[in-house]
């Protein structure tokens, strides 16, 4: 990785890390399922175009404490607190997984924060004739290989590095999935069906043909209730961590999308 | 020292190749492993069990809650507890218990036990326990970064609605209730004494030395998984400047009785192989929800290697993970004691003295241990093994954690009612 800086953002919560890479416009980027433990090559890849700023959310890899968060219009309110701290009102928003749930929530409640608006796999709808897996009653050890179609090289970004404390890094991993079920116990349904429709963004949907969480059928059932022009592309071979699977086809999918 | 007679109630129709056909023995459990016949008769048969103990002169019978679960049908101990109020005269109830943060709002829970407790004549020991994975984030759809939060303020909602004169308002972090106010009232005053059946947390420890609430350790594993456990407990209690009472705190353990250990053998290893091999046949993915663990206590557990080995090793009480049980290891190792009533007393004296714990709950039926056996090994403990070790403690510690009924003279003697009835007619 090149470039990648680190500052803090001051959020209603308390302290939250921003890791960004790149320069020009920016580029808000809400991480998925685990938050962003390390940094993503697909970043990288974006890099290349655009500014892309990541900063963390409540209860992930760098975030504040969620202690005080209830309920979902908490999670809402700390979402954009956590984005205005970070300098991307009105910027291109990216959301992945759970942070795609945050992402699209926010485009329509607070447009004033969402230029364009890209979702990969989001979480936030639940149909009971097509239904999100239960990410969260796996058989331990096997998440890698749910969430991605390259779980040798997941383990690996998941893997402890050099000179951190196993102890830390565990907690940290523990409480990132704690993070993601306060917000989407027990179905991953926010409701968002209720609010998709106030979204006017331009936004774009892509989906691992592979995802073994949320059905690809669901990128229509976005796409069809956004208000604003969408674009829906899947990928093929890519699993839910699509951005991690495809991190090239993921990068020129938003690049041809938002424009250089 | 307490005895208390403790059913989980098992399906006990759980098929030979349940174990390798079936995913989990609770959560996703089959229905059509229920036959609702063999549920009717089984029902009977065991509060029949339960009623049997009560006679026979333990302190206490026990019941416990549990959700899509084949090895405790008991989703609603309450319903079984109001039961044994009437059926049963001077013995304590031990309801172990209600899961506050499932019931909503849980002052239903401080209403159900008050009524148990005025149909027994004050004879109840309220039991809250914050309830497995299992039960509560995947049965029951609470979510487990909040439980132990939801937990917490339902328990001091509930003792509030209790202990208060006049009707309040609770405005609580999940709960708003404009006027509280139970009816019917508990006997006991201020409240029936509240048991927490934990599972090694810091958080619970914390709660019971500043609440002065019974602790109780429940592990399918025996007294040597129970002993890491309760010598944390005894830490925390001195740290927190409490007297080592061992009234204050209680363990599970399963026993069976006979003429000698070579029969008792014979007699207990069908139903604790159907207990450990088919009843304890958990989903993994069931156990470990993200966020049920306090950061703090994942920390300890973490943090110490050996305790994360004996985890691994003993399974975390009631919730751990399924693991392999070979032939009699459940005997060798301690999870069932057995033997003579000479041998099962004498070991149940030095468990008691060396995890300092003066109630036992014991499980003298389990897996899927016929009436007849389990009423003898119920009889045999409570005429040969409960009077060798009944002093334990007695004299030395008092003990405000058992109920105090109402004066005996005072409490409705049904044998006289039904003899009138029966003379009206």
């Amino acid at each position: 990785m090149s470039g990648l800086q680190e500052h803090t953002a001051i959020t209603s919560l308390g302290q939250a890390r921003v890791w960004e890479a790149g320069e020009g416009e920016p580029l808000g980027f809400l991480a998925g399922f685990g938050g962003l433990p390390k940094w993503l090559p697909v970043l990288d890849k974006l890099a290349e175009q655009r500014r892309v700023v990541a900063p963390s959310l409540p209860g992930f890899p760098g975030g504040a404490d969620p202690d005080l968060l209830d309920d979902h219009l908490d999670w809402l309110l700390a979402t954009g607190d956590t984005l205005d701290g970070a300098g991307l009102a009105g910027a291109d928003l990216i959301g992945a997984s759970v942070g795609g749930a945050l992402a699209a929530d926010i485009a329509a409640v607070r447009p004033d924060l969402v230029k364009r608006l890209v979702l990969i796999a989001p979480f936030g709808l639940y149909d009971e004739r097509d239904p999100v897996a239960d990410v969260f009653a796996q058989k331990p050890g096997t998440l890698p290989e749910v969430l991605s179609t390259r779980p040798d090289a997941y383990k690996e970004y998941s893997a402890l590095p050099e000179g951190e404390s196993e102890l830390e890094w565990q907690v940290t991993g523990v409480r990132a999935n704690a993070a993601a079920a306060r917000i989407l116990w027990p179905l991953g349904d926010t409701r968002l069906v209720k609010r998709l429709a106030r979204i006017t963004a331009p936004t774009l949907i892509i989906w691992g043909e592979e995802d073994k969480i949320i059905p690809p059928s669901y990128a229509q059932r976005f796409a069809d209730a956004i208000s604003g022009p969408v674009t829906v592309k899947t990928i093929a071979g890519a699993g839910h961590a699509v951005e991690f699977d495809a991190p090239d086809v993921v990068a020129d999918a938003v690049i041809g999308f938002l424009g250089n | 020292m307490k005895f208390l007679w403790f059913h989980l109630m098992p399906y006990p129709d759980l098929p030979d190749d349940f174990k390798e056909t079936h995913p989990s023995v609770w959560v996703d459990i089959d229905p059509h492993l229920f036959d609702p016949a063999r549920g009717h008769a089984v029902y009977h048969e065991y509060m029949d069990e339960l009623e049997f103990a009560a006679n026979a002169g333990f302190d206490a019978i026990c019941v416990n809650e549990h959700h899509s679960n084949a090895y405790g049908l008991m989703p609603s101990p309450n319903l079984i507890a109001s039961t044994l109020a009437r059926n049963t005269t001077d013995t304590a109830l031990c309801v172990m218990g209600n899961s506050l943060a499932l019931y909503n709002p849980p002052t239903r829970v401080a209403e159900e036990m008050a009524m148990i407790d005025c149909i027994s004549g004050g004879r109840m020991i309220a039991g809250f326990p914050l309830g497995t994975p299992m039960d509560t984030c995947y049965a029951y759809g609470q979510n487990p970064a909040l439980l132990r939060a939801r937990y917490m303020e339902a328990v001091d909602l509930v003792t509030r609605a209790w202990e208060e004169e006049e009707p309040f308002a609770f405005n609580g972090r999940f709960n708003q209730q404009r006027y509280v106010n139970v009816w019917p009232r508990p006997v006991q005053k201020p409240r029936p004494p509240v048991w927490v059946p934990g599972s090694g947390s810091v958080e619970t420890w914390q709660m019971c030395a500043e609440r002065n609430f019974l602790y109780a350790y429940l592990s399918y594993f025996g007294w040597q998984a129970s002993a890491g456990v309760m010598k944390g407990f005894w830490n925390h209690m001195k740290e927190a400047g409490k007297e080592p009472n061992p009234f204050n705190a209680g363990f599970l353990q399963f026993v069976g009785v006979a003429e000698n250990r070579k029969e008792a053998e014979k007699l207990y290893a069908g139903p604790a192989d159907y207990f450990y091999n088919r009843c304890l046949h958990l989903g993994p993915m069931y156990a470990n929800p993200p966020g049920y663990t306090s950061e703090a206590s994942l920390r300890a557990k973490l943090g110490s290697q050996v305790t994360a080995a004996a985890n691994q090793g003993a399974g975390s009480g009631i919730s751990g993970p399924a693991r392999d049980f070979s032939n009699t290891k459940f005997f060798d190792e301690g999870h069932v004691i057995i033997g003579s009533p000479d041998e099962v007393a004498d070991k149940l004296r030095e468990v008691a003295i060396e995890l300092n714990v003066g109630n036992v709950l014991l499980l003298l039926h389990f897996g899927n241990m016929s009436r007849e056996l389990t009423n003898y090994n119920t009889q045999l403990f409570a005429e040969k093994v409960m009077p060798q070790v009944r002093d334990l403690f007695e004299d030395e510690w008092e003990n405000p954690w058992w109920p105090q009924p109402m004066p005996q003279s005072q409490r409705v003697d049904r044998s006289k009612t039904t003899a009138q009835m029966v003379a009206a007619q």
